[in-house]
């Protein structure tokens, strides 16, 4: 019994590390792993994480890239970057938004509400390609989930139980400073860029961000919040991402603990009684 | 069936609180989780935010016509009344109403040619029809409801008035809804 | 669903509805007195496990396409909608998409337990065939709500599962375009999947009750393989079988919610989180990881039609495993031989379901040949003629004496599920 047990087991582990062996193949870098204050069971955003992040999105990014399903309202919201009312009904009317028909039967435009949802930056997506080297931006809304990097295994069974599940926003954080020079022997376009952490390496969207260009809030202390770094903007451009793709992600992981905890009483209670009512049976502990 | 030994229950009021505490655990578990799908009902964020306040020109609106327009997806009717529906609206005997109220309580101060209610019957949500009924202000199409130039119910089965929404003049010429 | 009914009302409004329809005696025979083995262990509470599932996939279901849009336009959109301002929108969503996986997880363990334990064979063959009848349908229920985000992979895969059909010779480029209502995956597709993924469902519960009225006519098979003979055998459905059953599914519950809520997107694709595009192909396809076995298989065989047949054929051999399978020994316990090849194949669908989610390119390639002919080896050599060359070990008087210690012996299965108080001899 033991022996055939054993052979299987061994079976099994040549037959899968030996398809390990062979699975790595591509050249594209691995993001390193960034610490976010909202990965694990307990993770929650950091406010003043995704007000920098809300920053850099909006005075860099948003001049290319969409935030479709973004409702300026939702900036408010719990679990969010915590900006007040006012700021988002201020924010928003700032923007201009088209409404209408009109009883004359217009278009018109008006200043955006809290209710509407974020305005894009060009009218339709042809546009967006046409002004940018025929590439579209793509839109921002779930980018967070929508990008990752293969894990491989044994990895991904592990992510089952360490609930590593930032992949994306791993990603955008290495891939925003990720721009280099092309290594010898690669050709790059004329009006594209290399980025080692990019699929293909060739990207087509030109280095973003630079240090200091955008300008943190000031703590107490008289110095801006957080480094005024390339790396840094990315880091908290990629956590407001991710809270963007993810709003309810806190109340999520919270509504998780409180279910796994009745769960496991639940559980342990029915063990106890699953055993009372089987103590009769004979033969049964 | 298979033994089993029923006296092996030496201690009742032990295995009891189990089983009661075991359903107990199962009653609350169940309750938690139906909430969700009930919760779910209800208008949802995009629905509930999407309620701003809707500004309306009232300069075009003729002595007699009645004009509709939206808020929050409900009909609202805007009615620039003549004197003679005023007069009428202001000398009923509001005592003899069924839903007493006074037509200066359904107009702004020094407004009193603009009535602004919702346009939807208080008996099963219809629209009425304006200028139609004996009093000359509404009459429902599907049950014969009959309101008068105030809005205010006075024959068929509707039980109160054409309700006002919450509005406030912005100008002598403009409101603003919600 | 059970012979004997004992079942008598005590209260005079009872007993006139159920002189007019007996259904609290049908239910009392079936879930209250009816006999099951005393020495189920704890994989014979799959079944109800599934139960619960479908229940809960119809449930949240039900709740999501109350606010979701079945149009091309919209349909990406209707679901982040839900994500993000549907009252426990995220929650629902997360419940259902995660529901699927468990529904198939605990399927494999349903399915699994049959083949170990020969519960496909005779009186159970239509019982077992009622079952691959309902996996089916689960497949083709799963495939289309998979389609119904309108993402990428929903947009691609249905590309490549309503292709398939283009290989049947002659008519099939005409199945393919009435499959999609148009010249190619687009809004009408879209519309009919919805409808589809809607009323499969209900024929699933359909043939789930077949599935169980077939199984109360020789009860459930058991560890031991052996059919009840007296009362000593068996134990009253409830309470026995219910408070296990509950104690199991609670246990299934906390890792169906470590899924829904911690890791929600753990088993999906990043790239359904990208609206559909007709012009650009992911770089990766792959179906949902319950799919992976036999997407391995239609892509080990080189050519069109004969990978789809082996495709379906992986899934339509089961209906014939009844006769298939020689040994006049039923569970998988009392067979040694048999033992270390139905590990071997458990292994094979692993490895076949991890070979799926690779590049279709070198040693992969390779690798899931040699698993597919081992795949149908396993049905149609392994199976026949083990049976007939297998000396099984000596099997209990009855299923009491296999409990009591009485003859009988130690199995990898039985061990595996050493914490079940039940199978402890």
């Amino acid at each position: 019994m033991k022996s055939i047990k054993t052979l299987i087991a061994i079976v099994a582990l040549a037959g899968l590390t030996s398809g390990a062996a062979f699975a790595q193949s591509h050249e594209r870098e691995i993001p390193p792993r960034v610490t976010w204050s909202f990965s694990g069971p307990f993770g929650t955003y950091d406010e003043t994480q995704l007000q920098r992040g809300f920053k850099v999105f909006h005075e860099v990014c948003s001049n290319c890239h969409s935030l479709n399903k973004i409702a300026f309202r939702t900036l408010a919201e719990k679990g969010g970057p915590g900006f007040t009312k006012e700021q988002v009904t201020a924010l928003a009317a700032t923007y201009k938004v088209k409404d209408g028909p009109n009883d004359a039967g217009d278009m018109f435009e008006r200043p955006a509400r809290p209710a509407d949802f974020w305005p894009a930056p060009f009218p339709n997506k042809q546009a967006a390609a046409a002004a940018n080297g025929g590439a579209a931006p793509p839109d921002f809304s779930v980018i967070a989930k929508a990008r990752t990097y293969e894990r491989g295994f044994p990895w991904f069974v592990f992510d089952i139980f360490t609930q590593y599940q930032e992949q994306g926003v791993d990603y955008i954080a290495s891939l925003l400073p990720g721009y280099e020079e092309p290594p010898a022997g690669v050709t790059v376009p004329d009006g594209k860029y290399y980025n080692k952490y990019f699929p293909g390496n060739v990207i087509s969207m030109p280095p973003p961000l630079q240090d200091g260009a955008v300008t943190y809030l000031k703590g107490p202390d008289g110095k801006p919040q957080a480094p005024e770094t390339v790396q840094q903007y990315a880091k908290d451009v990629a956590a407001f991402l991710m809270w963007a793709a993810e709003p309810h992600m806190e109340q999520r992981k919270e509504i998780a603990f409180r279910v796994l905890v009745f769960l496991l009483v639940f559980a342990g209670l029915l063990y106890f009684t699953k055993k009372k009512i089987w103590a009769n049976v004979e033969g049964h502990a | 069936m298979a033994t089993t030994h029923a006296s092996a229950s030496a201690e009742p009021t032990r295995r009891d609180f189990l089983f009661l505490a075991t359903g107990a655990a199962g009653a609350v578990g169940l309750a938690a989780t139906i909430w969700p799908f009930i919760s779910q009902m209800a208008p949802d964020a995009a629905t509930i935010a999407a309620g701003a306040p809707v500004d309306f020109d009232l300069a075009p609106v003729a002595e007699g016509q009645i004009v509709k327009l939206f808020w929050r997806g409900k009909l609202i009717f805007v009615r620039h009344r003549t004197a003679a529906e005023i007069k009428a609206a202001q000398e009923t005997d509001v005592t003899s109403l069924r839903d007493p109220e006074a037509d200066s309580a359904r107009v702004k101060p020094g407004k009193d040619q603009w009535l602004v209610v919702y346009g939807n019957c208080t008996h099963l949500g219809c629209v009425p029809l304006g200028n139609e009924g004996a009093f000359h202000g509404w009459q429902c199409p599907c049950h014969g409801s009959v309101f008068d130039t105030s809005g205010r119910i006075r024959q068929g089965p509707a039980p109160i008035n054409l309700p006002v929404p919450p509005y406030a003049f912005t100008s002598d010429k403009a409101i603003r809804i919600g | 669903m059970s012979g004997h009914s004992t079942y008598v009302p005590k209260s005079a409004v009872g007993k006139w509805f159920e002189s007019r329809l007996p259904i609290m005696g049908l239910i009392h025979s079936s879930f209250v007195v009816f006999p099951n083995p005393r020495n189920l262990n704890y994989f014979w509470t799959f079944g109800g496990i599934l139960a619960f599932m479908l229940v809960s996939q119809i449930v949240t279901g039900v709740v999501l396409a109350m606010h979701y849009t079945a149009h091309a336009d919209m349909a990406f959109n209707s679901v982040e909608l839900i994500m993000r301002d549907v009252n426990y929108g995220w929650m629902l969503r997360y419940l259902h998409a995660n529901g699927a996986s468990m529904f198939f997880i605990a399927v494999y363990v349903h399915i699994f337990r049959g083949l170990y334990y020969g519960s496909y064979k005779a009186p159970r063959e239509v019982l077992w065939i009622l079952g691959v009848i309902i996996f089916l349908l689960m497949m083709a229920t799963a495939f289309m709500g998979y389609v119904l985000p309108w993402g990428q992979m929903s947009f691609w895969g249905a590309t490549v599962i309503t292709n398939l059909f283009s290989a049947i010779p002659g008519v099939g480029e005409v199945i393919v375009s009435y499959l999609w209502g148009g010249y190619s995956v687009s809004n009408p597709t879209l519309n009919r999947f919805f409808s589809l993924h809607y009323l499969l469902p209900f024929m699933i519960a359909g043939v789930v009750v077949l599935h169980i009225w077939a199984l109360h006519v020789p009860g459930s098979n058991n560890p031991s393989g052996i059919e009840k003979k007296t009362d000593k055998d068996v134990l009253p459905f409830h309470p026995y079988f219910t408070v296990k059953d509950a104690f199991a599914l609670s246990c299934f519950l906390m890792v169906y919610v470590w899924f829904a809520f911690y890791i929600p997107n753990f088993l999906g694709h990043a790239d359904n989180y990208i609206e559909a595009n007709p012009a650009v192909t992911p770089a990766h396809i792959v179906p949902e990881w319950y799919f992976l076995p036999f997407y391995a298989i239609l892509r080990a065989i080189p050519d069109k039609l004969l990978g789809v047949l082996a495709m379906f054929g992986s899934i339509a051999i089961m209906v014939v495993v009844p006769w298939l399978d020689t040994s006049k020994v039923r569970s998988g316990n009392y067979r040694p031989v048999f033992q270390v090849f139905f590990w071997l194949f458990a292994i094979n669908a692993v490895i076949l379901g991890w070979l799926g989610s690779k590049p279709p390119e070198g040693m992969y390639v390779i690798a899931s040949r040699i698993c597919t002919v081992y795949y149908f080896a396993y049905y149609i050599l392994v199976l026949p003629l083990l049976g007939l060359f297998e000396t099984p070990k000596s099997l209990p008087a009855s299923i009491a004496d296999s409990v009591l210690g009485k003859g009988g012996s130690g199995s990898a299965m039985a061990s595996g599920a050493a914490a079940s108080p039940s199978t402890k001899g």
